[in-house]
């Protein structure tokens, strides 16, 4: 066991923070999770999005979508339940309404996409090569609440591979799968990834569950069922990480409860290479630019002069 | 848009079982226009994830202050908050109601902390006009000497009748609608249940007027990104689309909201 606090003390101000994601590089480890921070403009006024290592939009795919109907979330105890259904803009409608403004910050733009079918990944991963203003394309294949069998390609690791195939012969901008926590072994799933030409892979995605109204017996979400975010699906995400890095070599961004610096370093103990800040944006926008600031200090407090010196140092 | 840790001035028991919050923020208090909200983060320990969001009741002397009542696990937390506490607030927020359009008499109808979110609305209009506020009993009908010191006639209504007319709040607008001599032409400026904006939304297209409702949605993020708080409200095409009630709303015009599609 290392000391607490080592002898070498860093000054804060010193901590190199960037990081490699392939071919990437962000000024910081801490990212923007899709779908919990819009598609930039909406905490603009609160956030100082130059501070941000990279912000990951709100899952787009072909065509404007509608989404589920309301109640769309509910709150349980740490956490909250979603099913949003994706509603989105379309490529043209993200690429017309929402990237002249990301465009105007030097701040890498990951765009988060999905499909109902393989071509259609496949299509939309077209479309956004060469699209000036953006870094890379995080895949979604888990999200649990879009109904036309997506859920597959998120669990079945035959359909993954399909997904990733197609966008890979579609696209050379990088690639970052997003994967399910609903799956048996997540590092098949890291595996595959890696075999498919992935450039890093993102986990969690939300965790499948449901709530209901006793009173009324009625399901507190429109949709039934939905996916489970926040500081009560952490200790999931944490074990997910852990077991993916021994799977892979491929860079990890680690998700999933991330409310402050402290949880942020144990995702990168356990080896992911960068960390995104969800469900809590909506309790405190600014959590993402504190993660950074509290990293800084926790890394200068045990002598680390680099963010890249704590990524999968876990001690046993 | 700002947020900001603002310090409790104080905090008061009023009638009804509502509680009147005062935070201390100048800034808040200049930016706040009639019919935004504030997006209040919780005092801790309570378990809840999420802000809440509350109506700018009053703004005023480098204050803000929201008037609320405890429903639920974030309501309740909020009662024990004494001047001296910090609450991180995010706000004004949303669109909120447009000036009254001059040379005409600005009709308010409202029911729960509607009396509250109205307030400021009355305040600045050009003129006083006439407002309606229904509630079950007299316990539930608020600030009726804070309207009735902007000189604007307060026309009460009960279900239990034991305050103003017994019945719904529609029942003595419709009268007063109806009578030939009320002030004409008028504008409606509505918060209440769902069942109140959408009676307000029937009476002021059968009477040729202008209305704007402020709508209830339990809330996400308050600010557009999380698509929670989505209403379906006709674009100008006529084509019904999602509106964010955080965002474009809380306010709309009464004719572009889609009532069919509300719970
Ligand atoms: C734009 C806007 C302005 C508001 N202004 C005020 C105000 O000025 N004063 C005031 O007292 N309240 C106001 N509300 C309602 C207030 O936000 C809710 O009462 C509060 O969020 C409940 O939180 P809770 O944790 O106590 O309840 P929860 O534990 O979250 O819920 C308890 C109960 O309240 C119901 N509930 C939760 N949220 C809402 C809601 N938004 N509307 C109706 N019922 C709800 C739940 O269904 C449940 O039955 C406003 C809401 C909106 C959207
Ligand atoms: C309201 C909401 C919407 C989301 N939308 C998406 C999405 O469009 N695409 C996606 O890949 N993940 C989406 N997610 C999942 C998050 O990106 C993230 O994986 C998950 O919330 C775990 O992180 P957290 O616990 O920090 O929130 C969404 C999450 C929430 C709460
Ligand atoms: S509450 Fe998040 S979009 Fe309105």
């Amino acid at each position: 066991m290392k000391s607490k606090t080592s002898p070498s003390r860093v000054e804060p101000a010193n901590v190199d923070l960037s990081v490699r994601l392939g071919p990437l590089t962000l000024r910081n480890p801490v990212l923007t999770a899709s779908g919990t921070f819009g598609y930039g403009p909406e905490y603009a006024e609160l956030v100082d999005l130059e501070q941000l290592g990279a912000i990951v939009v709100k899952g787009i795919c072909l065509k404007p979508t509608r989404g589920n109907p309301t109640p769309r979330t509910y709150e349980v105890a740490s956490g909250l339940l979603n099913a949003i259904g994706l509603q989105n803009p379309g490529v043209d409608g993200f690429i017309r309404d929402y990237l002249p403004f990301l465009r105007k910050f030097s701040t890498p733009v990951i765009v988060n996409i999905w499909g109902h079918t393989i071509e259609e990944y496949a299509e939309v991963a077209r479309r956004f090569s060469g699209v000036e203003g953006i870094a890379a394309l995080e895949i979604n294949v888990s999200c649990p609440n879009i109904k036309e069998g997506s859920k597959l390609f998120g669990t079945d690791l035959d359909a993954f591979r399909r997904v990733l195939d197609a966008c890979r012969a579609a696209t050379r901008l990088p690639l970052i799968p997003k994967l399910a926590p609903n799956v048996a072994d997540i590092g098949a799933f890291a595996r595959a990834a890696e075999d498919a030409g992935a450039d890093a892979i993102s986990l969690i995605n939300s965790v499948p569950g449901m709530a209901v109204d006793i009173e009324t017996r009625r399901p507190r979400l429109a949709n039934i069922t939905g996916g489970l975010t926040g500081p009560a699906i952490r200790p999931i995400a944490v074990k997910l990480v852990w077991e993916a890095a021994r799977a892979t070599r491929l860079p990890i961004i680690g998700m999933g409860g991330i409310m402050e610096a402290a949880h942020a370093a144990e995702f990168l103990i356990v080896g992911a290479t960068a960390v995104a800040v969800g469900t809590a944006s909506f309790a405190e926008p600014r959590t993402a630019a504190r993660v950074v600031e509290g990293l800084r200090d926790y890394l200068a407090r045990h002598g680390l002069a680099s963010v890249r010196a704590l990524i999968g140092t876990l001690q046993r | 848009m700002i947020i900001e840790d603002a310090a409790v001035a104080g905090q008061e028991r009023r009638a009804g079982g509502y509680y009147l919050l005062s935070l201390r923020s100048p800034k808040l208090a200049a930016l706040a226009r009639p019919g935004q909200f504030l997006h209040v983060r919780l005092p801790a320990p309570a378990d809840t994830l999420l802000r809440r969001p509350f109506s700018i009741f009053q703004a005023a002397e480098g204050e803000v202050r929201i008037l609320y009542k405890p429903v639920g696990r974030g309501t309740h937390s909020m009662t024990a908050l004494q001047a001296g506490d910090v609450l991180s607030v995010i706000g004004p927020l949303g669109n909120g109601f447009p000036p009254p359009a001059p040379g005409v008499h600005p009709v308010l109808v409202a029911g729960g902390y509607g009396m509250a979110a109205l307030y400021l609305l009355a305040a600045s209009a050009p003129r006083p006009g006439t407002a309606f506020f229904g509630g079950a009993g007299a316990a539930d009908i608020l600030c009726v000497p804070e309207f009735e010191a902007l000189g604007w006639k307060v026309i009460i209504a009960t279900e239990d009748g034991s305050l103003g007319a017994r019945g719904r709040v529609t029942t003595p607008l419709d009268a007063w609608l109806s009578a030939s001599a009320r002030p004409r032409p008028i504008e409606f400026f509505a918060c209440g249940p769902n069942g109140m904006l959408k009676a307000v939304a029937e009476r002021a297209a059968a009477a040729g007027a202008r209305a704007w409702v402020s709508m209830d949605r339990s809330m996400g993020c308050g600010v557009g990104a999380c698509l929670t708080c989505v209403q379906r409200v006709r674009a100008p095409n006529g084509e019904a689309v999602w509106a964010r009630v955080c965002k474009e709303g809380p306010v709309f015009e009464a004719g572009s909201v889609v009532w069919e599609e509300i719970e």
